[in-house]
């Protein structure tokens, strides 16, 4: 089971110290089948070493010439058997994209995505700060089974720290010998919008273009990146990739459920004594990740999975709620790119939910007519609650109505995770919904907001909601 | 006879004058239907797709216009215009700059042709911005018109482009108001443009194309000229 | 103009967009659908063979 030390805490990893040494993978026993793994030999925030990396870890053969191909089928063969998935919200099978990349025409690139435009998102930032060397194995394994020569580090521009340990990380790698015959590594930023960590909008983004998503063919895998066929993967799926290929299909299925095997990364935060990253196997109930994060510190109203795209579950689903796909789905919610967002019972929902959904509406790409206009509709209905002297009924209403409307109909998945956002939201909160619809504005309305956005949101709209007392 | 013949205007120069009118007409007429179509007006007797297609049908109209008008006036012996002065501006030897315009204006008007024709296999915003150039195309194909038409002082080709202008300056009212205020810089830009060319042609006319000898100073060879002595070269040599 | 020349699949949503029936196109329909996809202005619409 799972005992997940996080960042934040003090707490000693669980891992004993590994015999140091750099033998090549196979020939080392393999580690005891806990917690933690990716997180596994962290001591403190400072970003990992490339020696301290490789004691811990052991070293990766990456192999070229002949033996590489054998090679490259080999690691994809054991992703596959692995049953990883993308850790960047998409859930896509790792194996399957490998091998849509591998069948294109071209040499492909390889593209490490920690753009991470979810606010309450920290946890690829928190990887390239501390693990780079993890994340920048997974991308160099994959570049070479898929016998390109470039892997692109993506990070967002405002990330100074992580664009600086990631620098750094590469110099080491430079240094080191052979490393003329490995895949080149570069840094790139990524623009801070929501939508800009799209796998199609960090594509256009590196080709030159805006950071907006594309509707049309070809696809990045087929060509992206100076139309070469492009992998394009999340920073902590990759950091997996790179401990698969040490220890095997087996060894990471030994953790997590039969159809969610392996660990994961989790952001949680909110009403939380330590909020932070942390590693859970999934399947993991999410009682004991509360607890890991040292418990409640207030009462909790509810519980929003997913982040921004994901949903809203009530207070009394948290001693039920288990942290797996499998679970989580008949309850209508996702793990989403891992978050766990803690909303106290101090906060109103309602002025939380209207802020988000108009900086949900400002952040789209301005596309797709349904998605500008729909999420438009939505944040206004929203924010009209909010504020009072509407009818209740009417306005759930309108808000299903144009949930349907907007649903599946823009060219990439934000106006899908909006609408889920805000159709939970008034299915957890319809009390509140209709207090506020009746009464107006409550005490909580004006307060600080538990639900992070970036700094500078909510120019467009108002984050003050009018009426409410200050 | 066969002498006056060869010295006057054959049934080509004719039929150039009057293609290039028609394809003026059509050309006017395809921009106010492209006004109607992009802003989306529409009846139940008169839905989209009939307008976009009215606009599609007529401008192709207009285009092959166009070419009977460029083939006629190359095929026409009266003045030394080949296929290459059609497509290559200003390098005839009749009214250059004038007939120049007119080739400008024809491949601007083939640029636009081979990208709608080709829609499919570009990008929307690629399309799109090539086809604004239609815009452009169609107020040097006027001066085009004033510039080479022989018709103009006759009255009835100068009232047809006067009037083919104001259809053309009510349809980008028409367009630039209907989204006002909107992309402000551009649409001021498209006002702007549209009363400073009213203005030159305001100015330009009566001195110009409604003066006197205005088939000299546009750049009309010599030997065409008309001159009551008759001492060109071909009715010289026809004695 | 997609929902004038399909109005078998096509209806129009209160801005104006498109909302796609994603019922199957059946033969007799194919030639409209096909106009409908290239009468589109921005490239919106695309005809999909399924892959059964």
């Amino acid at each position: 089971m799972s005992g997940s030390p996080s960042l934040t805490s003090e707490s000693p990893t669980l891992m004993d110290e590994t015999p140091a040494g750099r033998e090549p993978a196979g020939l080392r026993p393999a580690p005891t089948p806990t917690l933690p793994r990716l997180l596994a030999g962290l001591e403190s925030h400072e970003a990992m070493s490339l020696d301290d990396h490789l004691a811990i870890h052991g070293d990766i053969a990456l192999h070229r010439g002949r033996g590489r191909a054998r090679e490259g089928e080999h690691l994809i063969e054991e992703i596959e058997h692995s049953g990883l998935r993308g850790h960047g919200g998409g859930g896509f099978p790792v194996a399957r994209k490998l091998r849509a990349v591998a069948g294109a025409r071209g040499r492909p690139i390889v593209v490490v995505n920690a753009a991470e435009g979810e606010p309450a998102s920290q946890k690829d930032r928190t990887l390239l700060q501390t693990l780079p060397h993890l994340v920048i194995d997974g991308g160099l394994l994959c570049a070479n089974a898929l016998g390109a020569r470039e892997v692109i580090i993506c990070v967002c521009e405002s990330e100074l720290s992580s664009q600086e340990t990631v620098a750094r990380a590469i110099d080491e790698r430079r240094r080191m010998p052979g490393a003329g015959r490995l895949a080149e590594l570069t840094l790139a930023t990524a623009p801070s919008g929501y939508v800009a960590g799209q796998e199609s909008a960090l594509v256009n983004h590196l080709n030159g273009g805006p950071a907006k998503p594309t509707f049309t063919p070809p696809m990045p895998f087929q060509q992206g990146v100076r139309r070469r066929p492009t992998l394009v993967n999340n920073a902590e799926t990759l950091a997996h990739v790179a401990l698969i290929a040490r220890h095997g299909a087996h060894w990471f299925r030994e953790l997590g459920t039969e159809a969610q095997p392996g660990s994961a990364l989790i952001t949680i935060s909110g009403a939380l004594a330590h909020p932070g990253v942390y590693e859970i196997e999934y399947g993991a109930p999410l009682n004991s990740l509360i607890a890991a994060g040292g418990g409640l510190t207030s009462g909790a109203r509810a519980v929003l999975l997913g982040g921004y795209a994901g949903a809203w579950l009530g207070a009394e689903y948290l001693d039920e709620l288990i942290l797996s796909e499998e679970h989580l789905g008949p309850h209508g919610a996702t793990l989403g790119a891992g978050i766990v967002l803690l909303l106290s019972e101090a906060a109103c929902p309602v002025a939380e939910t209207a802020r988000v959904a108009r900086w949900l509406a400002e952040e789209g790409a301005g596309q797709c007519g349904p998605c500008v206009n729909g999420l438009d509709a939505l944040a206004l209905t929203v924010e009209a609650i909010a504020a009072g002297g509407v009818n209740a009924a009417r306005c759930n209403q309108r808000i299903s109505r144009l949930g349907g409307l907007v649903y599946g109909r823009g060219a990439c998945a934000h106006p899908d995770g909006a609408v889920r956002f805000i159709t939970s939201a008034a299915r957890t909160f319809a009390a509140e919904f209709a207090d506020h619809a009746e009464h107006g504005p409550c005490d909580a309305c004006n307060r600080p907001s538990e639900l992070p956005l970036p700094a500078g949101a909510g120019r467009g709209g108002s984050t003050r909601i009018p009426g409410a007392r200050p | 006879m066969n002498i006056l013949a060869t010295a006057g205007p054959s049934t080509y120069w004719y039929l150039t004058r009057s293609t290039g009118a028609v394809a003026l007409v059509l050309l006017t007429l395809a921009i106010a239907l492209g006004v109607v179509d992009v802003e989306r007006w529409s009846t139940p007797r008169w839905p989209r797709f009939v307008v976009d297609s009215l606009h599609r049908n007529v401008s192709l109209l207009a285009v092959v216009f166009l070419l009977l008008h460029i083939l006629t006036a190359v095929l026409d012996s009266f003045a030394p215009i080949s296929l290459v002065n059609a497509v290559i501006p200003f390098s005839g030897s009749y009214r250059p700059f004038w007939l120049g315009l007119g080739a400008v204006s024809f491949d601007l008007i083939l640029a636009v042709t081979f990208t709608s024709l080709l829609r499919q296999r570009m990008g929307y915003s690629t399309w799109r911005t090539i086809h604004w150039l239609t815009y452009a195309s169609w107020p040097i194909a006027l001066l085009h018109t004033f510039g080479t038409g022989s018709d103009v002082k006759s009255g009835w080709m100068l009232w047809l482009g006067v009037g083919c202008f104001g259809v053309v300056v009510v349809a980008i009212l028409v367009r630039v108001l209907a989204g006002w205020p909107e992309q402000l810089r551009t649409r001021t830009a498209a006002l702007a443009g549209t009363g400073i060319f009213s203005l030159f042609l305001l100015f330009w006319l009566p001195g110009g194309p409604l003066g006197s000898e205005w088939a000299r100073r546009s750049g009309t060879p010599p030997a065409l000229l008309p001159h009551s002595h008759l001492t060109s070269a071909s009715l010289r040599a026809a004695r | 103009m997609c929902a004038e020349l399909l109005p078998e699949r096509i209806t129009l949503d209160e801005w104006g967009y498109p909302v796609i029936d994603p019922e199957p196109i059946p033969r007799s329909l194919l030639d409209h659908a096909r106009r409908a996809a290239q009468a589109c202005p921005t490239f919106a619409l695309l005809l999909e063979r399924d892959q059964d």
